[in-house]
């Protein structure tokens, strides 16, 4: 016969005001995107704009100036857009491998005792992290194109490579369509060396027997290409640039376009990289380093085998960012003129007037390609947790 | 070791003050203390063989790139001549291509005359700044401090008041746009970040939706495609007759863009603080707001005020972007100062000038982020 308590009214319970005020969010949300939607919607009407992603499969009609696969104006926008994706992700991984390079040398030049080195890196670095990356690439632009000679006086560091403000020209093998033999024979070589160095490694923790894998795939990835070059009969015809009027004809090239970007991108993300290698380094304990050395291995030995591995477990999840920075980054393209994803979406927008698809396009792209990315730096960071046994 | 380096200049000095009565003990003290440097140098620079090869590099390095690069910025430079071709036949570094476009590159398309209001616009803007860093003002007093500066940078800037002529924001430009969007873009995004925070860590499913949706989404593209969509789509989304302003286009898209940066900092402070505080707020049996407001926040909101400021950084340093919209920001008017034919070869002084501007303001900022993550740090290890 207890007093029955007052009960709580309906609105005051927890769950149903979590339900109330979801309702009341996802309905404001739904109905701010309806007022965007419907008032877009009344603009393209007024101003005769089509809609609808149609305009992907209609002629380009403009050129592309750097084309990994071979692109005409008479092709669709789909495949501009392609090539401009294709030179995105050039840019990107090629400014990730460089970066990651430069900017794991000059983290552990931060810490050499070496005072001159780490003062120079500690310069390098505040320098070139302080100053917007936009502001690098067009200083670089503008020092490839102003400063290199033109190509009637164009630097030759090497007998048929030319640098000039036109970018950089060097000679290809033209060894009558056989080339790709000697190319695909150095891969194989490299992938073979890999499996090799990786087999020698596995046995020797197994057995304490060790192998010579070094030598060996050295041998592998020289010696094999050569071999497949001396069967096709050793040729040495080369497609060199020639000056022809104001520019080289023959040859490839790199425009400076692509210079400008890739040299911006990967000093600029190196410095943050510096960083991020040093802290991690700096997070390893002490102990370990004197431990190792107590054992008697040498220092490059000490950073090889005992710093970086534990290291690397902190250096990850940071170092994904900043290669998805530079990704991003790279998109900077348009200001310099490189005709990456954004530029050619950026020339779509303006010759279809069709933007919001545009730009829904370029968000996708980017949205897929960083997901793509820290998708796979989270497996490479789960591969290399620590496995506690 | 580096304790003895630092005695050795001022023994040099003593000895040279000294000069003509060396006594037995002076000249025993700078033969130790030369020792010491050798010392030094022997343990720094020349501890192994590798490092010797080192260090030869280095300064190999050093004396290819230094001595000439001392030569063309200060020996061969001009300073202040105002002809072109003067700086041509010098050779070297063009420092009165600074001294006659400096007033163009800091303050951009704004009336020549009236440039001391935007000059005086800044020194309040970095002044609010400077006060904001003071850790005595991390209350309401901050509110108050912006709630002024920012109206009176305003007025200064627009004008068409007490005299002064009214200025279109499209005329606005340099280095107090640059600052401008940067600190509103930072200003603004503060709320919407708490409240997105919020949600990415609230209990309710649809609410947590949305906010990892907007964060995940503006974080995975290129600020690039947000100013593209905040200068090409903005103008679609409103309703007909309605036009909107270009530079607050492109603040709302720095806003927009920062926001979601900013919120992962504040989910940063809110899961490091220890789960007793949340328990003990409800166990007071606050509500929600109350315990956010009153118990959480306050606690949060400091242990992110250094990732705030690395934030700031980058987002002073992104402003540069709105390039490619074309608003006039410091870089950009560094750009179009070359567009003048007659200077068009000093492009490096250009880019320098502009540079030099950036990296104090990073530079400095990013200083006091590590003196206070130090301190806050210094706070928890006790």
């Amino acid at each position: 016969m207890t007093s029955q308590a007052p009960k709580t009214p309906w609105w005051n319970d927890r769950a149903n005001r979590a339900i109330l005020y979801q309702v009341a969010v996802v309905g404001l949300v739904v109905l701010a995107g309806w007022y965007l939607i419907s008032n877009t919607l009344a603009n393209l009407a007024a101003r005769n704009i089509a809609t609808g992603f149609d305009f992907l499969t209609r002629e380009a009609g403009f050129a592309i100036g750097e084309t990994p696969i071979d692109f005409d104006p008479a092709d669709s926008y789909a495949k501009a857009l392609l090539i401009g994706l294709l030179n995105t992700v050039i840019v990107a991984v090629l400014g990730v491998i460089l970066s990651t390079l430069i900017g794991t040398i000059v983290g552990i030049a931060r810490l050499s005792g070496n005072w001159l080195v780490a003062r120079i890196a500690t310069v390098y670095v505040e320098i070139l992290r302080n100053i917007p990356v936009l502001l690098q690439l067009l200083f670089w632009y503008a020092l490839i194109t102003e400063a290199l000679p033109e190509p009637g006086d164009a630097f030759q560091p090497l007998e048929g490579v030319f640098l000039s403000n036109r970018g950089l020209k060097y000679p290809t093998p033209d060894w009558g369509g056989l080339e790709w033999l000697v190319l695909a024979a150095l891969i194989l070589g490299i992938v073979l060396a890999f499996l090799l160095s990786r087999w020698a490694r596995l046995r020797q923790a197994a057995t304490g027997q060790t192998f010579p894998s070094l030598r060996l795939g050295l041998a592998l990835i020289l010696a094999w290409p050569l071999l497949i070059w001396l069967l096709i009969g050793a040729p040495t015809a080369f497609d060199a640039p020639m000056l022809d009027g104001f520019d080289f004809t023959g040859g490839h090239s790199v425009s400076p376009e692509f210079v400008a970007l890739l040299t911006g991108l990967t000093l600029y993300t190196a410095s943050f990289i510096a960083e991020i290698v040093r802290s991690g380094i700096l997070a390893v304990a002490p102990g370990q380093t004197e431990a190792a050395l107590a054992l008697g291995l040498k220092r490059g030995q000490v950073l090889r085998l005992v710093v970086m591995p534990q290291a690397l477990r902190v250096i990850i999840p940071p170092l994904t960012s900043q290669f998805l920075n530079l990704t991003k980054n790279s998109s900077l393209a348009v200001a310099i003129g490189y005709p990456d994803l954004v530029s050619v979406g950026n020339t779509t927008i303006n010759q279809t007037g069709q933007a919001i698809e545009g730009v829904a396009i370029l968000m996708a792209v980017y949205l897929i390609v960083s997901l793509a990315i820290s998708a796979f730096m989270n497996w490479y960071d789960k591969k290399t947790a620590l496995v506690s046994r | 070791m580096s304790d003895n380096a630092s005695h050795a200049p001022k023994t040099a000095s003593e000895i040279a003050s000294h000069v003509e009565e060396p006594s037995q003990a002076e000249l025993h003290t700078h033969r130790r203390n030369a020792f010491a440097a050798l010392g030094w140098a022997r343990e720094n620079l020349f501890s192994s063989i590798p490092n010797t090869i080192l260090t030869i590099l280095s300064v190999t390095l050093l004396v290819w790139a230094v001595p000439p690069l001392l030569d063309w910025m200060l020996l061969k430079a001009t300073f202040l001549s105002e002809d072109p071709a003067a700086c041509r036949e010098a050779g070297g570094a063009c420092w009165s291509f600074v001294t006659v476009k400096h007033r163009f590159i800091l303050f951009g398309l704004y009336p020549y005359d009236e440039h001391w209001r935007p000059l005086l616009a800044m020194g309040l803007f970095i002044a609010a700044l400077a006060v904001s860093c003071d850790s005595r003002f991390w209350n309401k007093r901050i509110l108050y401090v912006w709630a002024l500066a920012l109206p009176l940078c305003g007025l200064l800037m627009w004008g068409g008041w007490f005299g002064l002529t009214f200025v279109p924001n499209d005329k606005w430009g340099g280095l107090p746009l640059t600052l401008i969007l940067a600190t509103l873009g930072i200003v603004l995004a503060f709320p919407l970040s708490v409240l997105l925070a919020l949600g990415r860590r609230s209990d309710m499913p649809a609410i947590r939706a949305i906010c990892v949706g907007y964060i995940e989404t503006v974080r995975g593209v290129p600020l690039v495609s947000v100013l593209f969509m905040a200068s090409i789509m903005f103008p679609l989304f409103l309703p007909e007759g309605v036009t909107i302003d270009k530079l607050l286009r492109a603040q709302l898209g720095i806003m927009l863009f920062t926001a979601a940066y900013l919120a992962e900092a504040v989910r940063g402070g809110l899961q490091a603080l220890p789960k007793g505080q949340y328990e003990a707020a409800d166990a007071l049996g606050l509500s929600y707001w109350q315990k956010t407001r009153l118990i959480i926040l306050p606690q949060a909101l400091r242990l992110v005020i250094p990732p705030i400021v690395n934030q700031f950084i980058s987002c002073f340093k992104d402003t540069s972007l709105v390039i490619i919209i074309g608003l006039y920001d410091l870089l950009t008017t560094a750009k179009t100062a070359l567009a003048d034919p007659s200077w068009r070869a000093f492009y490096v002084e250009s880019y320098v000038f502009a540079a030099l501007i950036y990296f104090l303001f990073c530079f400095f900022m990013s200083r006091y982020s590590q003196y206070l993550e130090r301190r806050l740090n210094a706070g928890l290890k006790r």
